[in-house]
């Protein structure tokens, strides 16, 4: 991978960009989100090498190697779960992790569950687009119940979609928002104030698939509502905006103050001290 | 083949001198009752006093399927050396009382010269102990308990043991001052008056055997589980961050370390599921912590396909696999050695890692570091095959020599010039991984084939040089002699691993006892493969018997599959009950 020595002075998001081209079909709103997250780190300021960027299988999984961060692309649904274990021996790396939304609420559900209960301090970028994409094309937990564009489900799933911001703020997200993939700027700054914030930060973004869901694409211009989300510290308040919630407004939802998980540790006895205890 | 086995000409008076027709000397207790009754105190206490006493000792455990509470069998075997199996029979078993007894018929196995000692008042002899034909003695605990203010018949009966097998009184009063002191001097006085009470009724006790007073009581003798030094094992090998999801019988490993590793400065968490525990331990490692979590069969089953992951990737990573009757959710709480094919081949893929496994309760340690120590060198996941018989046996055992084995991987330094490549193919197979903070270092790890870089590839040249390299690590390292213990010479073999080397040994043993050369190989490196080594250890070997705990003989295949092999036949049984060293013996002694 190449890298170049960094100059003192701010760094730009092309200073977090590898050379690698992504996998991802021409008009993916990935491409959007890949600008939004280097703007964040540029934003950040961020050491390049201090950055952990964590994924799991699907084609928004393949962040990592887009960037100059240290990255790992794991299994299918475990991107939380490595992650985690990530920040727990590092505590000093800023750490992400990225994925869509079949990769992180179908086959990874119970790690984001217990991610949000957990509340290390880290942040989840999921790229929602409602459909599987690197399989070519089924239904995913959030795609409307009556979508025949699969041919897995030809008739819809019949399904009610999975609702990501309420199932966070029910597990105990302490940072949770919104984000629409070709609002690149917005959503930089949404990115970068969930890093900020302590303890898990979790942002769906909206990011149409081109290729097996393309309607969405226009779709989703138009749906996205006028007004934002009024932040709110009260997770009563956060819940009570999610009733009426159609899915399309944007903006932080709640900011939590939970104390980030700190896992206890002492470190101040010697492995001899251990095996005494084993003496008759 | 069937040539006659040479002899030396001491033979058959050796057979007679040690008792139970063994060359080690040991005596071998059951204590049984239902819950409350207090057998496996009885047992815990009995087997602290021996090791006051000097004595090492060995004890396991059964219950019934009650989360809490029922009947209970503490079994146990004390020698004046290390001892690390059962024997055949038990030479005493004492019941504190008859209920429920009968359910442990199967794993008490009595012959006609055992003593069986019961209180009458507590119900009948069942007949399924009756029909093994011991010697029966009665003594009615109760009432002898009920003479002892505060009394109980359990300290009665602990009392009886001790004066029966010659263990000092000095040695069990220690234990009972150790064990109830903190309960106040009621307490102890109420045991201690019981505990005379059933010194006192030894001597009208028929004989069985009983071990020499030792001079030297005061040695550095250890008390601890199997799980217990697999944890000890970890933290002295480097592991600093442990993921956890309880599951028996692995369970202990976790909570032993839970506080101890705090201790030193490492991190455990509980995660949600073995998914995520394994993938923790990914990250961690990845993150540049040696990490490691433990856990029985279905859990490795769960934890298979991101071991894979680890391989892939090359993250160094420790998984121990404290085996339980399979398959499925099996004999939780019971031993067998069925989970090798799993740990050796359960991996989609072509897939090289480390397979390794502790013969002991006191090389769990040992085998647990050197496990820490491979996986960092190599770059690569190692399985550790514990079993619930070595994870919750209690042992007394020689406090073990501190061992050099430590974590140390191959990191690499800041790269400025952009040349770093994390797969970079080297003649070792071993690549220089840089961590996250590295500047220079930053890579993607990628379970995704990839070339030299880390960049996804699916070309079959780069496919062919990472399978290469991944194999050629552990083909190039040098094991040293830990890949097994080799014992004796002769012309016949015991082959085996993990817990089946305690009975395998002594069956060895008391071949020579019989003046028969025989040789023992216990495998503790399972994977990879190491056939040269093997060759030579069996040079002048004309017969083998393969010993396992497994109904399918996964060890028998696996070596027959990787080695070239003499004359060999199988003693494979499934878990739960443990390998009678007698049956190894008598199986050599008998080739037809």
């Amino acid at each position: 991978m190449d890298t170049q020595t960094i100059p003192t002075q701010r760094r730009t998001a092309a200073d977090y960009k590898s050379a690698l081209r992504p996998v991802w079909c021409p008009g993916c709103g990935d491409y959007g989100v890949l600008t939004s997250l280097l703007k964040a780190f540029a934003e950040l300021n961020l050491e390049p090498e201090n950055i952990a960027l964590v994924s799991g299988i699907g084609c928004s999984s393949r962040m990592p190697a887009y960037t100059r961060a240290y990255g790992f692309h794991g299994v299918h649904g475990r991107a939380l779960a490595i992650a985690s274990g990530v920040k727990l021996a590092r505590p000093d790396l800023t750490v992400v992790a990225t994925g869509g939304d079949g990769d992180g609420f179908s086959i990874g559900g119970n790690h984001f569950l217990h991610a949000c209960r957990r509340n290390i301090d880290m942040t989840y970028v999921v790229m929602d687009n409602q459909v599987y994409g690197m399989t070519k094309g089924q239904a995913s937990p959030t795609t409307d119940d009556d979508w025949e564009g699969s041919k897995l489900t030809p008739e819809g799933t019949g399904i009610t979609p999975f609702s990501p911001l309420s199932i966070a703020l029910a597990s105990g997200a302490n940072f949770i928002a919104r984000c629409l993939s070709r609002d690149i700027n917005r959503t930089a700054n949404t990115i970068v104030e969930a890093i900020q914030h302590p303890g898990f930060s979790f942002v769906q973004i909206l990011s149409p698939c081109i290729t097996y869901h393309p309607e969405h694409q226009k779709e989703w211009r138009d749906l996205v509502e006028g007004t934002p989300f009024a932040p709110t510290q009260d997770p009563v308040a956060a819940a009570s905006t999610l009733m009426s919630d159609s899915g399309f407004t944007l903006g932080v939802l709640y900011q939590g103050q939970r104390t980030p998980y700190a896992p206890a540790t002492t470190g101040r006895a010697t492995v001899s001290s251990l095996q005494e205890k084993f003496l008759l | 083949m069937n040539a006659p086995l040479r002899v030396r000409a001491l033979a058959d008076t050796a057979a007679t001198v040690a008792p139970a027709g063994g060359a080690l000397m040991s005596v071998s207790i059951a204590i049984a009752g239902s819950g409350g009754a207090g057998a496996m105190t009885t047992g815990t206490m009995l087997l602290d006093a021996a090791g006051q006493a000097g004595w090492y000792g060995y004890m396991t455990r059964s219950s019934g399927a009650q989360i809490r509470g029922g009947e209970v069998a503490a079994m146990i075997r004390l020698s004046t050396v290390p001892v690390e199996s059962h024997d055949d029979h038990y030479h005493v078993l004492v019941a504190i009382d008859w209920q429920n007894v009968d359910r442990f018929a199967a794993e008490l196995s009595l012959s006609d010269t055992s003593l069986l000692i019961g209180d009458p008042d507590t119900g009948e002899v069942p007949a399924a102990l009756r029909a093994m034909r011991p010697r029966e003695h009665s003594i009615r605990l109760g009432v002898m308990a009920e003479a002892v203010e505060g009394g109980r018949p359990n300290m009665v009966a602990l009392g009886m043991i001790a004066g029966i097998i010659g263990l000092p009184a000095d040695a069990l009063f220690r234990v009972v001052y150790k064990t109830l002191g903190k309960k106040g001097e009621a307490a102890v006085r109420s045991s201690r008056d019981a505990i005379e009470k059933g010194l006192s009724l030894a001597r009208d006790v028929p004989a069985v055997p009983h071990l020499p007073t030792v001079a030297d009581s005061q040695r550095d003798s250890w008390s601890i589980t199997g799980n217990e030094a697999a944890g000890l094992g970890a933290i002295c090998g480097g592991v600093r961050f442990v993921a956890a999801y309880p599951i028996t019988p692995g369970t202990e490993i976790l909570e032993w370390l839970a506080p101890a590793l705090a201790a030193v400065g490492g991190v455990l968490v509980q995660a949600e599921d073995e998914l995520a525990s394994i993938n923790q331990v990914i990250g961690a490692s990845y993150a540049g912590v040696p990490s490691l979590t433990a856990t029985s069969g279905p859990g490795l089953s769960l934890m298979t396909e991101s071991i894979g992951l680890a391989v892939a990737a090359e993250v160094p990573i420790v998984v121990i696999d404290v085996m339980r009757g399979g398959p499925s959710t099996g004999i939780p709480v019971k031993s067998e050695q069925s989970d090798l094919n799993i740990a050796l081949h359960g991996l989609h893929g072509d897939a090289p890692h480390l397979v390794v496994a502790p013969m002991s309760v006191r090389d769990c340690l040992f085998t647990t570091q050197w496990a820490v120590h491979l996986a960092e060198a190599l770059q690569t996941p190692c399985i550790v095959l514990s079993d619930q018989s070595l994870g919750q046996t209690r042992s007394v055992i020689p406090r073990p020599a501190d061992v050099a084995f430590i974590a140390k991987r191959d990191t690499a330094g800041p790269v400025m010039d952009g040349s770093y490549q994390r797969y970079a193919v080297t003649a070792s197979g071993i690549s220089p991984m840089a961590l996250p903070g590295t500047p220079g270092g930053q890579y993607t790890a990628d379970g995704l084939e990839h070339n030299a870089s880390g960049t996804p590839s699916s070309e079959s040249a780069n496919h062919a040089t990472q399978l290469d390299k991944r194999q050629r690590k552990l083909d190039q390292f040098n094991f040293g002699t830990h890949w097994a213990e080799v014992e004796g010479d002769g012309e016949v073999a015991v082959i085996t691993w993990g817990s089946s080397t305690g009975p395998s040994r002594e069956a060895v043993s008391r071949l020579k006892a019989r003046g028969i050369d025989a040789r023992l190989v216990a495998m503790r490196l399972l994977s990879p493969a190491q056939p040269d080594r093997l060759r030579t250890a069996l040079a002048g070997v004309r017969r083998v018997v393969v010993v396992e705990q497994s109904h399918s003989r996964q060890f028998y295949r696996m070596l027959r599959a990787f080695y070239d092999l003499p004359d060999t036949r199988s003693y494979a049984q499934p878990g739960p009950l443990p390998i009678p060293p007698g049956a190894i013996v008598d199986m050599l002694l008998n080739w037809k």
